[in-house]
């Protein structure tokens, strides 16, 4: 079955898109699809090192657009899933180093061998965005519950709207259900209220996210994290699987207890 | 090249290069363009690049495809000028003007006022998300929502069947008897002609209000109710 293509983007900057990326990879990568994870935000490459495999990179996307070696090379192999690849970006171009017709020519490459195809966009509506969204089958927006973020998502699935890239699904990341309760946060009501698109998940606050993400294993395979469990179940609906949303109103008590476990009360 | 020149017509414009093409297939304008461009690089390198396409009907593929291949050598498409309503409707949807500085005669526009005895309006049957921006010489009515960060300039009323929480300026051209209507007015901003009105704060249950310049020059919104 040719692969799926699938790009992650957000508009406003920091919401998350890469370590969204990162992890949805592993938690489908560990479920046995293949998956192939691009960094798209070419001058400003982050997923490798999310992911752990910076030291492992020979060639990058731009030397496989512009020739200088196969596409095969410039996959970088996960150290613990055998399914999982990076095609890393380069640092040391822009965003004019690439194409639309390039990146629709590299997932074209990349189909037949894999299940999923996974492209992290850059942040912006610019070129890299446009880039990014080029070859996409499906895109997922990824937001904060935060004004600004959740007002540059809706400009984004304005211009998806606009390209004919079909309905955006969204991902509603570093959800704090304590504040939400207190109305100090935009609630995922408010949030789907405005944008009016599909929900595909929602990934509460967890510290564990930046621990993991340091350390260079994402929080996808932590067993424990909530964050992790959220990211996992957002994997098996892009399988087509239904899942339950995770019970945030049980989550006064069940979140004292994920904090508790992660040592800060 | 003979065949290109035929196909293609290129001029200088105040806003950068104006592209006239004739009623040939589109594929062979698309290439005709591009070839024209790759032989001279240096000249359109950078530049704006405005499009007229006569009658072509275009949609968002054709536009979004030409758009990007021109962006990969360095051309911005910032209009496309067509009669065809389908290639303007295209060109709005990619966020492209359709109109330069000497505007096309509309065919709206040839019935006046008088020979209509009503007015025209712009009918919007979507909600306008952020970073949209409707201009309109009438009135506009909106079937969905205006979510913050769109905006609509109107010469007359505008009219919302939703959610306002974008920017409305109705009456830019001075018409201080415009008026602006929403199911829930929640806007952070309104502005009818010359005055604005900042308040609004965000309402538990909201009501269908009008906002409309009083008598002492300032806006009200006043709760709609059925008498």
């Amino acid at each position: 079955m040719p692969a799926k293509v699938i790009t992650l983007t957000s508009g406003k900057g920091g919401v998350g898109k890469t370590t969204a990326t990162a992890n949805l990879a592993v938690a489908l990568a560990a479920e046995k699809s293949k998956v192939v994870c691009i960094d798209g935000d070419i001058g400003l490459r982050n997923l490798d090192v999310i992911l752990g495999l910076e030291n492992r990179i020979v060639y990058d996307l731009v030397d496989v657009v512009e020739g200088r070696c196969r596409l095969k090379q410039a996959m970088i192999r996960d150290k613990k899933l055998p399914d999982l690849y990076l095609i890393p970006a380069a640092q040391t171009r822009d965003k004019n180093a690439v194409s639309a017709s390039d990146m629709i020519r590299v997932a074209k490459e990349l189909r037949s061998d894999f299940d999923f195809v996974l492209i992290d966009s850059p942040a912006g509506i610019e070129r890299g965005f446009r880039n990014a969204i080029a070859a996409a089958d499906r895109v997922l927006v990824v937001t904060n519950p935060e004004v600004s973020a959740v007002r540059d998502a809706d400009r984004v699935i304005g211009i998806l709207e606009s390209e004919e890239k079909g309905p955006a699904s969204l991902i509603l990341n570093r959800l704090n259900p304590t504040l939400v309760k207190s109305k100090d946060m935009l609630s995922p009501e408010d949030v789907l209220d405005l944008l009016a698109v599909e929900l595909i998940g929602i990934v509460p606050e967890d510290e564990n996210v930046v621990i993991a993400s340091n350390r260079g294993a994402p929080v996808a395979y932590d067993a424990k994290s909530r964050a992790g469990q959220a990211f996992r179940n957002i994997a098996k609906r892009l399988k087509g699987e239904t899942v339950p949303f995770l019970d945030l109103d049980a989550q006064g008590s069940l979140w004292d207890r994920i904090q508790r476990l992660a040592g800060r009360k | 090249m003979e065949d290109t020149k035929s196909l293609l017509q290129i001029k200088g414009i105040r806003d950068g290069l104006l592209v006239s093409i004739d009623d040939a297939p589109w594929e062979q304008q698309r290439s005709a363009l591009l070839t024209q461009v790759d032989s001279q690089p240096a000249f359109f390198h950078g530049a704006r690049l405005a499009l007229d396409v006569a009658t072509q009907a275009l949609r968002v593929d054709d536009l979004a495809e030409l758009r990007d291949q021109l962006s990969e050598r360095g051309i911005f498409l910032w209009a496309v000028i067509s009669e065809s309503p389908t290639t303007e409707k295209t060109a709005q949807l990619l966020g492209l003007a359709t109109r330069i500085s000497k505007p096309r005669p509309d065919e709206a526009r040839q019935f006046s006022v008088a020979d209509l005895g009503e007015e025209s309006a712009l009918f919007l049957n979507r909600t306008l998300r952020s970073g949209t921006r409707i201009e309109f010489p009438g009135h506009v009515v909106v079937l969905g929502d205006v979510n913050p960060g769109a905006e609509i300039l109107a010469e007359g009323s505008v009219i919302i069947w939703g959610r306002l929480r974008g920017t409305v300026h109705a009456g830019v051209k001075g018409n201080a008897a415009s008026a602006i209507c929403a199911l829930d007015l929640s806007a952070t901003q309104l502005r009818i002609a010359g005055e604005a009105m900042t308040v609004l704060e965000s309402k538990e249950n909201p009501q269908p209000e009008m906002a409309r310049i009083h008598q002492d020059g300032k806006i009200y919104a006043e709760l709609w109710s059925a008498k």
